[in-house]
């Protein structure tokens, strides 16, 4: 390797590299800056700088990268939310498959009773989990279909309830305030539940996603995060602003279609693809 | 959260009074301004990078006149640059063949595609008064075919009955046969949801257009979408070939620069917007209304 400035060419082309990750300006400016305090016109590597700059971007992920572990609580009620099709519906599949493997008993309540098959879609995962899908009619009340699926779950001993819900964009203040319903209902029957909240984010949402993190756990009480799709070529930058401005645990990535593509998050090889670098 | 565009300019350049004409050094100011806008927009870099010098080049020099102030002279330039490249109104759907006519649905998981697919079956058979037929070719998702079937039911419109086991190729070369049939205008084709780099995947839809020989191929893309978007939308478009793009999740909060980046590296035309997750929530695409988000006014 030829050793090169750290100039303002060579800055410019890192900038790029994270605005083109959705990281946003002013992340990307904070980072950037990260990265130069200290070694302007310093000379270094290419590959240095590279390594430099997913160090940087590591420093802010690595706090918010906490496994997701399943507690003793019976049963331990995970509920799931975020925006329509972020993919909410497969990671329960994922998730709920980890947690029968772990020799959970696992119950699933299709708590979206909006849209087309949404039921038949969360019955054929409760299938191949060998869980049991406690679901409504279409057009039935989420939250009453909750707070019987609470119930249920308590009567059946099952260690595990997930709570598929409808997705709903954020700023649908009649959505929220349903979503808002769903938690209460679950509070009167366990006030310790929900136990976890998971928001599932879309990896190749821009900045739309700072808005869904903040007005979600407003709701919600959002307790971590999960991002999908990052098996394409959307790199979830806007992770680095979640982290950044909410603090908000990252659990795990979804990176497929498939039951096993449910990974744990690492910060590091998130920061490293950031950065353009091979794994 | 985001100061619009305007106000951020008229700080800048409205203490810039009593001169006639933009100079370059006014405009190179107004630019890096421009620029984080269209970024936190979601605009994809590339997209934004051609954008300023072609909005540069005609904004230095414009004359200033005495109702506006240079930051709204700017932001108009900027503004009318936008809707050109947005494209005019009402770019309508082309059903110009001999029925049955083919349109196919492609994008990414979870864009939209089956929703806006009984969104367009149903307003062509309301508005229009076309027989459709709807077909999906989601062989892979749960549930994807039920949900189809569900949303006919809802929507009053005919769908391919459903024969478990068949692949897309089948069932694509069944829907058109059973469209001739049964005297269709119109044969909505869904397909499951792919990313645009799975090559095998894309190699699949290109075999259904081979089949069905659609005579629109429409990019069913998320609003919210960020800077992947020029990425998704060339490789659908080059993979696949596009006719045009349907943008959905309007009704969202986001900027949706994703309009400008995927119609700036594709040129094709937007042609539908989805407003909702309701099967009425469908509209013709508003250009001015884009722009001006885009820019948060
Ligand atoms: N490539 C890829 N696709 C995914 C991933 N996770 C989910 N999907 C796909 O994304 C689409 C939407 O997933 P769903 O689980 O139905 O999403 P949802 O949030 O439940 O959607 P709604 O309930 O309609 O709001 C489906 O086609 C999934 O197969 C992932 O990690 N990678
Ligand atoms: N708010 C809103 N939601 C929409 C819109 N269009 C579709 N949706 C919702 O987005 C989610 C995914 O829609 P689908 O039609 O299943 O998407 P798809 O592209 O067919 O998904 P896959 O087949 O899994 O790839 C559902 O929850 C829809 O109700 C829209 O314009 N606005
Ligand atoms: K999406
Ligand atoms: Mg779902
Ligand atoms: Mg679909």
């Amino acid at each position: 390797f030829t050793k090169r400035k750290l100039d303002q060419a060579t800055l410019e082309e890192l900038e790029d590299a994270l605005i083109q990750a959705d990281l946003g300006v002013e992340t990307t400016g904070r980072i950037i800056q990260a990265v130069s305090a200290g070694r302007y016109d310093k000379e270094i590597e290419p590959e240095e700088v590279k390594s430099i700059l997913a160090g940087e971007v590591a420093k802010v992920l690595k706090p918010v990268e906490v496994p997701f572990n399943f507690g003793t609580q019976k049963p331990f009620v995970v509920l799931v939310v975020g925006v329509n099709g972020a993919g909410k519906t497969t990671t329960i599949g994922k998730l709920g498959a980890i947690a029968a493997r772990e020799g959970h008993s696992v119950v699933l309540a299709a708590c979206d009773t909006f849209r087309a098959a949404a039921i038949e879609q969360l019955t054929v995962w409760g299938t191949r989990i060998g869980a049991k899908v406690i679901s409504r009619p279409t057009g039935a009340d989420a939250a009453g279909l909750a707070f019987d699926a609470m119930k249920e779950a308590k009567a059946d001993g099952a260690d595990i309830l997930f709570i598929d819900t409808a997705g709903r964009l954020q700023n649908k203040a009649n959505l929220m305030a349903e979503l808002d319903k769903v938690v209460r209902v679950i509070k009167k029957q366990d006030e310790t539940a929900p136990h976890a909240v998971l928001l599932v984010l879309d990896a190749t949402t821009g900045q739309n996603a700072i808005s869904q993190a903040d007005v979600f756990t407003k709701v919600a009480g959002v307790t971590g995060l999960i991002m999908t799709k990052l098996d394409g070529t959307a790199r979830g930058g806007i992770l680095v602003a979640i982290a950044e401005r909410f603090k908000l645990p990252i659990h795990a990535v979804g990176v497929g279609e498939q039951i096993e593509d449910l990974q744990p998050f690492d910060a590091e090889a998130f920061s490293r693809a950031i950065a353009g670098l091979a794994e | 959260m985001f100061d619009t565009l305007q106000e951020r300019l008229s700080g800048i350049l409205d203490k810039l009074t009593g001169r006639g004409a933009l100079s370059e050094a006014d405009v190179d100011t107004a630019m890096r301004e421009v620029r984080r806008a269209l970024l936190e927009a979601d605009v994809a870099l590339d997209v934004v990078r051609g954008f300023i010098d072609k909005v540069k080049e005609r904004a230095v020099g414009a004359e200033v006149v005495k109702s506006v102030t240079p930051g709204q002279m700017v932001v108009k330039i900027v503004h009318d640059a936008m809707v050109e490249i947005l494209g005019s109104e009402g770019s309508a759907l082309n059903l110009r063949a001999s029925p049955p006519v083919p349109i196919l649905m492609v994008g990414l998981q979870g864009s939209g595609k089956t929703t806006t697919t009984a969104k367009i079956a149903k307003r062509l058979q309301e508005r229009e008064k076309r027989k459709v037929l709807m077909a999906s070719l989601d062989t892979r998702r749960p549930a994807a075919q039920e949900q189809l079937a569900i949303l006919g039911t809802q929507t009053g419109v005919e769908t391919l009955p459903i024969i478990k086991g068949q692949t897309p190729i089948e069932i694509a070369k069944r829907a058109m046969s059973e469209a001739r049939r049964g005297g269709f205008d119109v044969v909505m084709l869904d397909t499951a949801g792919r990313l645009h780099i799975d090559e095998e995947l894309l190699a699949e839809a290109a075999a259904v257009r081979d089949i069905a020989k659609p005579n629109e191929t429409l990019l069913v893309a998320d609003a919210l979408t960020g800077q992947d978007a020029v990425n998704l939308a060339k490789s659908f478009d080059e993979k696949i070939g596009i006719t045009g793009i349907v943008l959905t999740r309007i009704d969202g909060d986001g900027r949706g620069g994703a309009a400008l980046s995927m119609r700036g590296v594709t040129g094709k035309p937007i042609k539908l917007m989805g407003t909702g997750e309701k099967l009425d929530g469908l509209e013709d695409f508003h250009p001015q209304r884009i722009a001006g988000r885009i820019l948060g006014m």
